[in-house]
């Protein structure tokens, strides 16, 4: 069955070891977990984690059935890259000196649409938000300046359906 | 700071608070007392609270305080001393297996916990109830290597239900309650609560409230009526329809009901090994046993029914064989309380989600009153066939040397059926769950899932200790004996009549068999050079015997059955017998071999 990049979303308690319960669902399987992110939520008290895994939709369903069987898991959703509308972003050190000869470091950055965070003598540090080829490509055009360090976050979805968090937790609550 | 849990879980936990839902606790003349008290006697009152008046562990350093609050409860809350933690929690599952209750233990930090985990991964794979205490160092020395500190919470998370580390004592009388509605709710589980030695030490104003729900968690679906209707259908209109059953019968207590819709149907039903005793052995239609082991009709005829309801069971791969040619051909209705079941192994024409014992209440009136007395014969032949190839030998062997059948047979035929059998992993096991016949629900007890060697002996401890009134018989391999044999100072200790009959081929039985099959009979570490099991056990104060020849064997089963006392029966059983039928692995169920 083909595999496809999925992006899992788990709501949870917002309790110590959650993130632990989530992710051993996945390694148990020998799933690879391509990124993740954990934040709140819009309703207090309920985290959420964001996980992409590139893996057959069959897989994905059983593992999302998984996470809602944890005792503590509000609910669990799985989407395809087209039904969310997601982002990450990236942060660059770079030497300043390096890039500032020759005025490239201005070209790339307005040819990226990115933003220059902090500039001190020795390093600048560029932030670019987007998706991950977008932050790739910016780090393919930056690296022969000497790319000092580099991060990306996990990927942040907000899915497309409108089915509130909320809405669930309502009925969960009046079950 | 009186928040009883930490302060994110208050929304949650506060709204699902019904004080009047008292009918989900084991309620005892017992009542906890209240008010102020250290961490440990609340763990105690909590316990007691809840209905539990006899636990197994072992103690130590970390869990000190709990006993010591232990001591002023003899008499409402019995602590039977294991002789292991692994004894205790196995003891712990067998309680809860032959009561239907929640089976409790406890264990010290560090080795303590760890001792448990084999017993709590093998509860949660057979969805044993277990409330699991573990003391904990003290909470500064958390993360620090201390004395006997092992993170047990994380340890033990991919094999409980739930669990939880409790570091303030006013979190104790929540975290309890909320243990035991999660292990006993639902499709039941392991739960394991870790208490910090200073939360024991700890004050708290003690005030038990049973837990009764939250938002994350619904133990059972709510039942939507069109997949019950759609069910019915396909069984009103079937022509070979097919039961299999497992053991949500017996925790959803839907003996009766189930019954009730088999007879309304005539439908021939199976049973997975923990569904084994949900339905009388001798139940015209009981066509007998599932899996690799099971029977030649049940397996053989998966293949050919058209239409195959699989009730409280989840398709585990020694029921079903090779999935890609397993029952191909039938429309499969999956009835299950775990929506994480359906699908997962076997695709399902129609999936009810639900509670057995709810959906077959409403299920049953919506079926045609029928019956499939050809099709049922179907089984009934092949019943005769598997007879004559497999059975008729290993229940009246004429070998010299005796067969694991015929021992079981002879415990069959001398007792009234009303035992409850434990079993340990291997031939032993398949040989009691084929040969056995129940009469009462809960009275087969054996590690499934997990197929845990050494679950025996402590497990038949402790449903003695759960049903004293009932027999119950051990049976158990000579590998398995000795991987917990330590629990028989248990059992002297407590004077539990446990009948324990080792069935000694003096090899590890079902490894050589595979072996024998499969590996070209190279005996790679399987032969076992046993110690004189006559003299271990009688030094525990138990009576014994040992037979090893056939003439001897009906007297020395009488003379154990009548025992008052627990009773220990060796018997020497032929060393290179095999357990068939057999599906081999990778191969289909109707490729089931009968030699």
């Amino acid at each position: 069955m083909g595999k496809n990049k999925y992006t899992i979303s788990v709501f949870t308690e917002d309790i110590v070891g959650m993130l632990n319960r989530v992710t051993i669902i996945f390694t148990r399987r020998k799933i690879n977990i391509e990124s993740i992110a954990a934040s709140e939520s819009e309703i207090a008290n309920i985290h959420r984690y964001t996980l992409v895994v590139n893996e057959s939709e069959e897989m994905v369903r059983k593992v999302v059935l998984q996470l809602e069987k944890q005792v503590e898991v509000v609910k669990a959703v799985f989407h395809l890259d087209s039904e969310v509308v997601y982002q990450e972003i990236a942060l660059y050190k770079v030497p300043t000196g390096v890039l500032v000869s020759g005025g490239e470091a201005e070209k790339i950055v307005r040819a990226h649409h990115a933003r220059v965070l902090s500039v001190e003598p020795a390093f600048t540090v560029i932030e670019k938000t987007g998706h991950k080829s977008e932050t790739q490509t910016l780090f393919n055009d930056l690296e022969p300046y000497g790319m000092l360090e580099f991060v990306r976050s996990g990927r942040v979805a907000i899915t497309k359906p409108m089915r509130t968090l909320k809405s669930v937790v309502e009925e969960l609550e009046n079950y | 700071m009186l928040e009883p849990f930490h302060v994110p879980l208050k929304g949650a936990l506060q709204m699902n608070f019904k004080m009047n839902k008292m009918e989900t606790l084991e309620v005892k003349n017992t009542i906890p007392k209240l008010g102020l008290m250290t961490g440990s006697q609340a763990v105690v009152q909590a316990l007691i609270a809840e209905g539990v008046d006899l636990m197994f562990g072992y103690p130590g350093g970390a869990i000190m305080p709990v006993y010591d609050a232990l001591y002023d409860v003899e008499e409402e809350l019995k602590h039977v001393l294991a002789r292991h933690e692994q004894g205790a929690v196995h003891a712990a599952q067998g309680y809860a297996r032959a009561t239907g209750k929640v089976g409790v233990c406890l264990a010290t930090s560090g080795p303590g916990a760890t001792n448990l985990i084999t017993g709590i991964a093998d509860a949660q794979i057979d969805s044993t109830p277990l409330v699991c205490i573990t003391g904990q160092v003290a909470s500064h020395l958390l993360g620090t290597d201390a004395f006997q500190e092992t993170d047990v919470v994380g340890i033990s998370m991919p094999v409980t239900k739930w669990n939880f580390q409790v570091t303030r004592a006013e979190e104790i009388p929540m975290a309890i309650a909320k243990a035991f509605y999660i292990a006993r709710s639902g499709k039941p589980g392991p739960v394991l609560v870790d208490i910090t030695k200073d939360a024991q030490f700890g004050e708290v104003d003690f005030n038990y409230i049973p837990f009764t729900g939250m938002r994350s968690y619904q133990p059972k679906p709510k039942l939507d009526l069109d997949p019950v209707k759609a069910a019915a259908n396909l069984i009103n209109s079937a022509k070979r329809p097919f039961i299999l059953f497992g053991q949500g019968i017996i925790l959803s207590k839907a003996e009766k009901e189930f019954k009730a819709f088999i007879e309304k149907t005539g439908i021939p039903s199976a049973w997975t090994i923990l569904g084994l005793s949900a339905l009388e052995s001798d139940h015209y239609l009981n066509v007998g046993m599932l899996g690799m082991h099971g029977n030649y009709a049940p397996n053989k005829l998966t293949n050919e029914c058209d239409v195959l309801i699989a009730v409280g069971m989840r398709f585990d791969d020694r029921i079903t064989g090779d999935l890609s040619r397993y029952a191909k051909q039938a429309k499969v209705i999956h009835i299950e309380i775990d929506p994480s079941e359906i699908d997962k192994n076997v695709k399902t024409e129609v999936a009810v989600l639900g509670d057995a014992k709810e959906v077959l209440t409403v299920l049953t009136p919506l079926v045609k009153k029928q019956n499939h007395d050809n099709w049922l014969s179907t089984f009934r032949d092949l019943e005769q066939t598997e007879y004559n190839e497999v059975m008729e030998d290993e229940l009246t062997p004429v070998t010299d040397a005796m067969t694991m059948g015929e021992v079981v047979n002879e415990i069959n035929l001398q007792s009234d059926q009303n035992n409850v059998i434990v079993t340990d992993v291997g031939q032993h096991q398949m040989m009691a769950c084929r040969y056995f016949k129940f009469k009462q629900s809960k009275s087969m007890i054996t590690s499934g899932g997990l197929g845990t060697m050494g679950f025996c002996l402590p497990a038949a401890l402790g449903a003695k200790m759960g049903q004293p009134n009932k027999e119950v018989i051990a049976v158990i391999g000579d590998g398995g004996f000795q991987m917990t044999l330590q629990e028989l100072g248990t059992i002297m200790q407590y004077k539990a009549a446990v009948k324990i009959v080792v069935l000694n081929n003096e090899f590890l039985g079902m490894v050589r068999q595979w072996q024998e099959m499969f590996f070209d009979k190279r005996y790679a570490a399987t032969t076992m050079i046993n110690p004189n099991f006559q003299a271990i056990v009688s030094g525990y104060g138990i009576k014994t015997k040992k037979v090893t020849e056939r003439n001897d064997l009906s007297e020395a089963v009488n003379e154990m059955l009548c025992s008052e006392e627990s009773y220990f029966l060796e018997v020497a059983v032929g060393k290179e017998n095999n357990v068939f039928p057999m599906v081999p692995t990778g191969a289909s169920v109707s490729e089931i071999r009968l030699s």
